[in-house]
């Protein structure tokens, strides 16, 4: 059974559509990767899947169940959606990696904020570091490190890798693979960079709002 | 009593408002028809509350008070709507906040024996607080709308990471609390230094010995501090929800 399966889902707004009739269906665990031309819809399907925008039309179903049944904020926190380039919050590193567990009302896990800020290149140091004292790279890092503090089953990139060297980029993307392979998450990527794209294990393409290629 | 303000002396301090417009014409600000409709505004409504707050004064009744106070509020909640800029629900809002910091503010300064039910205290005293809560909530409108439209990338990350909306709406909600008060903090850390404030002045002028006058004046700092903090806090925590829909999606 699929995880994520989307019917005929449609998003126009007023009277003019900006996603139609897209059929999806997603397994878990399973790496997809989206690509278009700017404009054609990639952002607002994913942000669909993530329940930051509402289909207007169709149906989208989490598993097993549609997803209008589940809380959004408990839904979010099973599809996690990271931007492109993220906005981090508050003052520190620590204010970030400690965001997660702060929503979630639980004690600070220090010792899995360190793991993975060295998984990730930085040390322990970098925990009190100023937001604004890291580079692009450190900064994507830290962001995604935020989406995965606590495991969510499905991880949303929109565009993550863009506007990052070419080093970062194979970084992010040796992270990416991480989480897919050895944790099991469910990856959805939407991206512009070729390289990314020849890589993909599962392509779909969509164009003018529709899904054109790719086996959906 | 040693005022010396007769009709004969209005007319001729009329003369001060001819040099506001003489600049006006002078710099072409085109504004001269605006400061005539508020000059005839303001004499007209001030000559209309001063006969009627004599009749009312002189009837001393609880219920005409009760409903003049809450015709106060009213006010006070539609003119603060007004800065809300498409917030949902900001009329309620407004009104429903007024009025609890109006009753909390003016049910204190009852029980500690500050002031007395009745219309002559009453009606100027919840003037001034529904005003200055009024202005605050307000202030707390607006800067609502400008930092969910400045945040909203980084509370858009909030929520997908999956924060409920009061999380999500935090750093803005304390912003925009922190602005509502402002001015009544700012005021009060000045008081007596730069200027010397409306209730104080009066009573000076009015031929009140000054030592007394300030103990007045204290108290309207107290209060005007409690009346901004309620109706900010209350008008901020209804009206933030407002930005999001039923989904718990941001609308803005």
């Amino acid at each position: 059974m699929s995880l994520i399966t989307l019917k005929n889902v449609g998003y126009q707004v007023d009277q003019t559509p900006i996603l139609t009739d897209i059929n999806l269906e997603i397994a878990a665990r399973e790496w997809v990767t989206i690509a278009g031309p700017s404009g054609s819809g990639k952002s607002t399907l994913v942000r669909i899947i993530a329940s930051l925008l509402s289909k207007t039309s169709g149906e989208l179903i989490f598993d097993g169940q549609p997803i209008e049944h589940y809380d959004p904020i408990i839904y979010r926190r099973r599809v996690s959606y990271s931007f492109q380039q993220p906005t981090l919050f508050g003052d520190t590193v620590r204010d970030n990696l400690a965001f997660p567990y702060q929503i979630r009302q639980l004690d600070f896990d220090e010792q899995r904020a360190i793991t993975g800020l060295e998984y990730v290149g930085l040390t322990e140091k970098d925990l009190d570091k100023g937001v604004n004292d890291l580079s692009g790279g450190q900064r994507q890092r830290v962001a995604l490190l935020r989406n995965i503090m606590i495991y969510p089953e499905v991880l949303i990139l929109d565009e993550v890798t863009a506007g990052l060297d070419a080093e970062n980029k194979a970084f992010v993307w040796s992270m990416i693979q991480h989480f897919n392979q050895d944790d099991g998450l469910t990856i959805i990527a939407i991206t512009h960079d070729q390289e990314e794209i020849d890589a993909a294990k599962r392509l779909l393409t969509i164009e003018n709002g529709r899904l054109v290629g790719g086996n959906s | 009593m040693n005022l010396a303000v007769n009709n004969q002396s209005l007319i001729l301090a009329l003369g001060l408002v001819m040099i506001a417009l003489a600049i006006g014409w002078h710099e072409k600000l085109g504004i001269d028809r605006d400061m005539i409709i508020g000059v005839v505004r303001a004499v007209i409504q001030l000559f209309v509350v001063g006969y009627l707050l004599k009749y009312v004064f002189r009837l001393n009744n609880v219920w005409l008070t009760t409903v003049l106070i809450l015709i106060i509020i009213f006010n006070a909640g539609y003119n603060a709507k007004q800065r809300s800029n498409g917030i949902p629900r900001a009329l309620p809002i407004s009104i429903g906040a007024i009025l609890i910091s109006t009753t909390v503010t003016l049910g204190v300064l009852m029980l500690a024996g500050a002031i007395k039910f009745i219309p002559s205290q009453m009606i100027p005293i919840s003037g001034m607080i529904a005003s200055n809560s009024m202005v605050a909530i307000g202030l707390c409108y607006r800067n609502l709308n400008a930092q969910f439209k400045q945040e909203r990338q980084a509370v858009l990350e909030k929520l997908a990471l999956g924060a409920d909306l009061k999380d999500a709406s935090r750093e803005i909600l304390r912003d925009s609390i922190k602005t509502g008060m402002q001015p009544t903090i700012d005021s009060a850390k000045t008081v007596g230094i730069v200027s010397l404030p409306g209730m104080m002045s009066g009573l000076i002028f009015a031929g009140v010995d000054p030592v007394r006058a300030i103990k007045y004046q204290i108290m309207v700092t107290f209060m005007l501090m409690s009346a901004t903090s309620i109706g900010s806090v209350l008008a901020c925590y209804w009206a933030y929800r407002g930005f999001y829909n039923e989904r718990k999606q941001l609308t803005i």
